[in-house]
């Protein structure tokens, strides 16, 4: 055996370039078993969007559907809880849906597409507990000021009646609004908003 | 770089790395004339590796349960992403582990890499076949597919020859009166858990004992023999480079041929993946013809070519365990085959025959002509070991070389 | 190449014969590649097979996809049971009926192929014959007594089997030989053969989906590897300068 004579530039240059080549290979064997991980075939088609029928929803009353395992919750809301909207402004700390919390289409005053209809998410912001649906007026435990909205027992966040979080609540941001579109004027698809407005 | 040799130096005033690297690698002197047959122990570690890493993927999507063990493993084929191809490598996989393993320890037997000093190493080899023989069996019940079941249920029945405590003993490792759920989930925990463990516990035992005697060579010479002044086999160079770059070489034949199988022919014609297990298990109907896999055909013919149901599992279980006596049963002090009489030659070539004659004879459906061939072929099977301590010595050897050859 | 490495194979082993019922299989002439096989094969399968086994594990979606047809084309001609394009092809029958029906529920087809192979279909498809002495009046000629009515019949037709006495020592056993038309279906035998064809080919691909990609994607493994296979050869070559 002797190293006499070695050309060892030659030598550097297939050693870089066989473990190039192999850390190639082992990147493209890696990739398959990291991706194999994502969402399956079954967890895709049981996330597939969710239709919801409206036709039967009164002025006040809530539906909850389920979309990809999270409460969607489907609020008919009255023309007093559309007018009081706006005088909540005040005590909210998004309320004009500044924070990427919804759709371009929902991000008006009502963060919906039609003004009656609200389609949230029923995930409160803060550490994931489900809020509870309090549409009444004042109520005892709520204040005076109360106009409708949801109330989170966990840590006490509040949300008005188009999920926007109060101020001063532990809560960060507005309830997530889904993609969602209308299928026809009765039936609500959830979870895809393709070719909506 | 005098960075790198910083951090270096404090991981090495704590921990031997550098010390390893040395002693297993870089300053662990192989004979400088390994051929051909020197690749199947690195591909046996490559093929482990490969085991391990797709079957804890595997494991992530598997369910170990009679009602959705099979309907899982179809899952893992159509809707994992990729979960195909991890699966189709953990198949073809066990298969190689065996190719890989028969020839590494063909290729002792023609060097005579199991004789004085390294019959531990031999053994700790015999123990890691028997644990691969385990865990191949073990994972075999779990796509819970009708060979699954059945051989399975075949199997554990062999326990049941032993006298007196036979049926009690089949009854307890299945856990039921018939191979079922409760026998499903606990082969999962011995395939996944416990039977790994023991498998790397053992393989780092046998390279251990390996590096402690140093590796055998073509020609039987031991290279610790002729050392020069620094204490360095003549006839050694250090593995790392010269075997990291050659082994490399290896494992990139070995892929492609893997590759083949893997992307081209998955079954392998039935041998791999056999077709009935593509139907799922179904206690109350056995299919026509039950064939343990390929690796396993051999012992099961031996366990058919007799025709008394206890001593067939007596048979069967010296004709592996026959093999951890190797080391004592030849008494020529030659160890390669390159400097012995014909003699050891000629049996070991009879012995070839006979195990792939077996291993043939083990798919097939039983007839009174196959019968009697393996009953011929495990006679010739177990004389090679036990006429061993006489042949050996009536050898006339060549001339050994003082140094190793080319 | 992948039929040189399977001949290449199969010759290196022992082989390993399906005999169904003694019956000479013939051989299907399966083409993953041709679409237009694999969706007339789909329309076969949902029209007649569909509504008494499943394909549990096949999803409409992944069909699609694979078969270049549009979700809304199999909604609308291939899916009865369901209108999730994500769901997979459950039966429409429920399992107590078709045990009613049939005395054991029909089994699901998703890997059949993969268990009995294509040319066990593809003759199974051509081999009903009528047989009074049967609960459905036709038997078949590789799968004996066989549980289900002949499902194609509108198509094939009827026919009945042409019989030959063959004495083995000194066993007397009938050997069907061929066939006659009693009644005849809506396609003649060249299109039926071709039916069953595009039925198999069905079935060989529900049963593994992937295979056309994973062939495709060998290649390119095995691409990469022979290129590998040159640096580290020369690379080795290289090191053993020293030693040689």
């Amino acid at each position: 055996m002797s190293t006499e004579g070695v050309d060892r530039g030659r030598r550097r240059f297939l050693t870089t370039v066989t473990a190039g080549a192999g850390a190639v290979g082992v990147g493209f064997v890696a990739a398959p078993f990291v991706i194999s991980m994502q969402p399956s075939a079954r967890a895709q088609a049981a996330g597939a969007p969710v239709e919801a029928d409206i036709s039967k929803l009164e002025p006040g009353q809530m539906v909850t559907y389920e979309w990809r395992g999270k409460p969607v919750w489907i609020v008919r809301r009255s023309e007093r809880n559309l007018d009081d909207l706006p005088s909540m402004d005040e005590k909210l700390r998004d309320p004009a849906s500044e924070q990427p919390q919804q759709p371009e289409y929902a991000q008006n005053p009502q963060r919906s597409i039609k003004p009656e209809y609200l389609v949230l998410i029923g995930i409160c912001t803060h550490l994931g507990c489900a809020p509870s649906y309090r549409p009444e007026i004042a109520p005892a435990d709520l204040g005076s000021d109360w106009r409708g909205g949801f109330f989170c027992p966990c840590h006490g966040s509040k949300f008005d009646l188009a999920g926007r979080v109060y101020s001063g609540v532990p809560a960060p941001l507005n309830l997530e609004v889904p993609p969602h579109k209308y299928l026809s004027d009765t039936r609500i698809l959830v979870g895809e908003d393709k070719g909506a407005a | 770089m005098s960075v790198m040799n910083s951090v270096m130096g404090w991981v090495d005033d704590r921990f031997p790395a550098s010390k390893m690297w040395k002693e297993h690698l870089s300053e662990y002197y192989a004979p400088k004339n390994f051929n051909f047959w020197y690749f199947f122990g690195s591909l046996a570690l490559l093929v482990l590796v490969l085991q391990i890493v797709t079957g804890i993927f595997l494991t992530m999507s598997y369910k170990p349960d009679a009602a959705f063990a099979f309907s899982s493993v179809e899952y893992i084929m159509r809707d994992v992403n990729w979960g195909w191809l991890i699966r189709y490598m953990h198949s073809t996989g066990a298969s190689a582990f065996f190719i890989v393993v028969y020839l590494h320890m063909f290729r002792g037997l023609i060097y005579g890499s199991y004789k004085q000093p390294r019959e531990l190493l031999w053994i700790f080899g015999m123990l890691i076949y028997l644990a691969l023989m385990a865990e191949a069996f073990f994972g075999y019940l779990l796509p819970w597919g009708q060979m699954s079941y059945w051989g399975a249920q075949v199997i554990v029945s062999l326990f049941g020859a032993i006298p007196v405590v036979g049926d009690e003993l089949s009854l307890w490792i299945r856990g039921d009166f018939v191979i079922s759920d409760v026998t499903l989930n606990r082969f999962f925990a011995f395939h996944v858990i416990a039977v790994p463990f023991v498998l790397v516990a053992l393989v780092v035992a046998h390279v251990l004992a390996l590096h402690e005697v140093g590796s055998n060579n073509p020609d039987g010479v031991e290279i610790k023999k002729n050392k020069d002044e620094n204490g360095i086999p003549k006839d050694g160079i250090p593995f790392h480079p010269y075997y990291t770059v050659k082994d490399i070489v290896g494992v990139v034949v070995f892929l492609m041929f893997f590759s083949i199988v893997v992307f081209f022919v998955p079954e392998m014609g039935g041998y791999f993946l056999e077709h009935a297990n593509f139907e799922p298990a179904d206690p109350l109907k056995t299919p026509l013809h039950i064939a343990p896999v390929w690796y396993f055909t051999p012992f099961y013919a031996i366990l058919r070519a007799i025709p008394d149901k206890f001593l067939g599992v007596v048979t069967m279980g010296a004709a592996v365990v026959i093999l951890f006596f190797l080391p004592w049963l030849d008494r020529n002090p030659v160890k390669s085959i390159r400097y012995r009489g014909w003699q050891y030659k000629v049996m070991l070539t009879l012995f070839v025959i006979a195990f792939v004659v077996l291993g043939y004879l083990g798919m097939e459906a039983p007839s009174p002509v196959k019968t009697f061939i393996a009953q011929v072929a495990t006679a010739i099977y177990f004389a090679f070991f036990l006429l061993m301590p006489i042949y050996t010595k009536m050898e006339k050897n060549k001339p050994v070389p003082e140094r190793v050859t080319q | 190449m992948k039929k040189f490495i399977y001949a290449l194979l199969i010759a290196a082993l022992p082989g390993l014969t399906i005999a169904a019922g003694g019956v000479q299989l013939d051989k299907a002439p399966v083409d993953l590649h041709d679409k237009a096989s694999l969706q007339r094969g789909a329309q076969l399968f949902a029209n007649y097979c569909l509504s008494c086994h499943s394909a549990q594990y096949m999803r409409f979606n992944r069909m699609a996809r694979d078969l270049e047809m549009s979700d809304e084309q199999v909604r609308e001609n291939l899916m009865f049971t369901t209108d999730k394009v994500g769901e997979t092809m459950n039966v429409a029958m429920p399992e107590d009926q078709a045990e009613t029906w049939f005395g054991t529920a029909p089994p699901d087809l998703s890997v059949l192929a993969r268990a009995r192979g294509a040319d066990y279909l593809y003759t199974y498809f051509r081999s009903f014959y009528v047989d009074d002495s049967r609960p459905f009046g036709v038997n078949n000629a590789v799968f004996p007594d066989v549980g289900m009515p002949h499902a194609l019949w509108e198509l094939e037709g009827l026919k009945k089997p042409v019989l030959e006495t063959v004495v083995h020592g000194d066993q007397e056993t009938q050997v069907i030989t061929g066939y006659q038309q009693v009644t005849e279906g809506s396609m003649t035998e060249a299109e039926y053969d071709r039916a069953a064809a595009d039925l198999t080919n069905f079935m060989v691909y529900i049963a593994e989906p992937i295979r056309t990609e994973r062939e495709r994607l060998g290649w390119w493994v095995l691409g990469f590897l022979g290129v590998f296979f040159v640096f580290a050869y020369l690379l080795k070559k290289e090191y053993w300068r020293d030693i040689h």
